[in-house]
């Protein structure tokens, strides 16, 4: 969280990996029963557990079992509406995140979920109903591309299309300037913290 | 122009306007607990930095805290570890904890209201998206994630956007037999699950002017349950008599004067909220979810909706629920067997909800073959409870009288679901393995339905088992 840890978030390149449905919940994303811990070390193998993983461990249909998306390395997840709704752990993105995903675009997010993302510097960028179908459509089809979110441009990229992306300006202005880790920030006006603190109970 | 409750507190507790347009915003009173704590203080620690006000964060153990016994050391030795890692983090910075020794342990949303910490007007965060509880007071409530609680450790404060307000107008009168949570649950019915994302909800109207605090409590704690981060209700008369006399409130006339103050942060009459929607308290029925989200939910006496009746981009979830929950074509909800019963949770586990769960099931015995548990929210909502001897009914009835904690609503603790087991519960979320089991299917309803459930083996119309009894 120094100075030199700044880091800018402007454009994320990564394999797609679609995430279809609405309401995902935070539940579903990581269970409860795998949060017991002081640590988010571990997680990223748990994502999507009950979804990717029967009792027995037998595997599951589902995109991170899925051989076109499951090779390691940095990818894009696409998504739906609502994504992330219900409990406000962090250990939901933090464990997508040690999976592999870099950012998200989707129809939209939940609140609490989104704003977790970008204190981790994680873009959670939406784009049209149609868009996303769209986007999803053509990742089925041909996986082995690369993903790009241009949060400069507001674009997303997929092969030979290009289609406008949204981000809210308070969360792109802490992506873009590397401010998305907040406490250096907060703390600069700590006198005028004390001046509220003084007067509100 | 007036302003809403919303604007208001949000003004007064404004640092600063950020260069991301967003606001530096002062949180009055942190709630902290040991599930998504532990992670916060290392980054605080990593960095170096100290808790800037830690006389402004107030800690508790509830996620994992076992309900049969609370000795040390706990059972599950990562239960122990993480009670360890609090206590330890509490200690070191000067953060008052309420731990099991301390009497007043419990849920963090059932703790806060009821010592008084909780007051209209304030900012309170927390790592916890019910948080939204504390806006039956006028506050300014809502979850966090942990980076966000390190932030707040660290400054006090967050960089949020400031949500829009809807208001939720409900008029008219509830029938009998319909409680907070059939009003919550059918908003959510109607309005949907993410309706209120990017929105505050401003509840109003005659119905909740005559809730008692603990029933607006149960309100506004499910507004994260209809994507809405937070919701409140404007402090009140009602309020006021509430704060009276506890623990951290102000007494004689520092009381009457924060009372005036408290007031004053209602919204005015002439605000502007970005929008009003209004219901009517006559349509809503006993209501209980049928699905895997809070939205899909229906009144007692209807059957399980088809998927012609949704919106086509909701058929996906639809069918998903019905092939989890294991619904036939033309199910009704009522004489749904049923497994286990669950009463308590941040949503339901306060005095009044025990007392009416308790007006039900002393009116028989739990069907064989379930197993039924009664979980106060707090150690001292369990005192009086036991005072007015509900434990009693409740164990001669059949039901488990438990220690205060989550217990059974996420199952970070030995209270969970097995197979595919299904349970009443009076709990917020009926999201798939939410209660402990991967393939556990969850009914949310009202405590009394719950008991009433209990007592049938089956889900029923707990106004039939009312019938004829005194108001």
């Amino acid at each position: 969280m120094s100075t030199e840890s700044l880091i800018r978030v402007e454009r994320i390149v990564g394999r797609p990996i679609p995430l279809p449905g609405n309401d995902i919940d935070t539940d579903r994303i990581i269970p409860a029963r795998f949060m017991t811990a002081i640590t988010f070390d571990g997680l990223g193998e748990l994502s999507f557990r009950d979804a990717r993983f029967d009792a027995e461990g037998g595997e599951l249909a589902h995109p991170m079992n899925d051989p076109r998306y499951r090779a390691k390395g940095r990818r894009v997840a696409i998504v739906n509406k609502n994504f992330g709704c219900g409990s406000s752990r962090e250990h939901a993105p933090q464990a997508l995140h040690r999976w592999g995903i870099h950012a998200l675009i989707g129809e939209s997010f939940a609140d609490i979920f989104f704003g977790n993302c970008v204190a981790m510097g994680i873009p959670c960028v939406t784009a049209t109903t149609a868009d996303i179908a769209r986007l999803m459509q053509l990742v089925e089809q041909d996986p082995a591309h690369d993903l790009t979110i241009d949060l400069l441009a507001r674009t997303a990229s997929y092969l030979d299309q290009t289609l406008p992306i949204a981000l809210s300006d308070g969360a792109a202005h802490q992506l873009l300037t590397g401010t998305w880790d907040a406490t250096r920030l907060l703390l600069e006006a700590m006198p005028k913290i004390r001046e509220v603190a003084a007067r509100v109970t | 122009m007036g302003k809403t409750l919303l604007d208001k507190v949000w003004d007064a507790h404004a640092v600063r306007e950020l260069t991301s347009g967003q606001t530096q915003l002062f949180i009055g009173l942190h709630l902290v607990h040991e599930v998504t704590s532990p992670q916060a203080f290392a980054m605080l620690r990593e960095a170096g930095l100290k808790m800037a006000f830690p006389e402004r964060t107030i800690a508790t153990v509830d996620h994992i805290i076992p309900t049969e016994s609370q000795n040390r050391p706990l059972g599950d030795t990562q239960a122990e570890v993480m009670l360890s890692a609090i206590e330890r983090n509490c200690r070191e910075h000067g953060i008052r904890f309420f731990g099991p020794e301390s009497g007043h342990q419990g849920i963090v949303h059932v703790i806060g209201p009821e010592m008084g910490l909780t007051r209209p007007g304030m900012t309170i965060a927390c790592g916890d998206s019910h948080t939204s509880t504390h806006g039956a007071f006028g506050a300014v409530a809502f979850g966090i994630g942990t980076s966000q609680v390190r932030d707040v450790l660290a400054s006090q404060c967050l960089a949020i956007e400031r949500p829009r307000v809807r208001r939720i107008e409900v008029s008219g009168k509830r029938s009998r037999g319909v409680f907070a949570k059939d009003v919550t649950l059918h908003i959510i019915r109607r309005l949907g699950v993410k309706a209120g994302v990017g929105l505050a909800y401003e509840y109003a109207g005659p119905v909740f002017a005559e809730m008692s605090m603990e029933e607006r409590m149960t309100v506004c704690n499910m507004s994260i349950e209809g994507g809405a981060r937070l919701g409140y209700i404007n402090p009140d008369a009602t309020t006021i008599e509430y704060l009276r006399g506890r623990e951290f409130v102000p007494s004689g006339e520092a009381f009457e004067q924060a009372a005036k103050t408290w007031l004053a942060t209602a919204s005015d009459a002439d605000a502007i909220w970005h929008d009003t929607v209004q219901i009517d308290a006559a349509e809503i029925a006993p209501t209980i979810t049928w699905g895997i989200n809070p939205g899909q939910a229906i009144g007692v006496d209807e059957a399980i909706p088809s998927a012609s009746e949704f919106a086509e981009d909701e058929r996906a979830v639809v069918e998903d629920a019905y092939g989890y929950m294991g619904w036939s074509r033309g199910d009704r909800i009522a004489g749904t067997k049923i497994d286990v019963a669950f009463i308590g949770s941040c949503t339901n586990g306060r005095l009044s909800d025990l007392r009416e769960a308790a007006r039900v099931a002393r009116r028989g015995r739990v069907a064989p073959g379930v197993k039924a548990l009664v979980v106060p929210g707090s150690q001292a909502v369990a005192r009086a409870a036991e005072a007015e001897g509900l434990d009693e009914i409740f164990r001669q009835a059949g039901f488990e009288w438990r220690l205060a904690g989550c217990s059974m609503c996420l199952a970070m603790n030995p209270d969970k679901l097995h197979g595919r087991q299904v349970c009443a519960s009076s709990s917020n979320r009926n999201f798939k393995g939410r209660q402990g089991s991967p393939g556990g299917r969850t009914l949310l309803m009202s405590p009394a339905m719950v008991a009433a459930a209990a007592l049938e083996g089956a889900v029923v119309d707990v106004r039939s088992l009312l019938a004829g009894e005194e108001g």
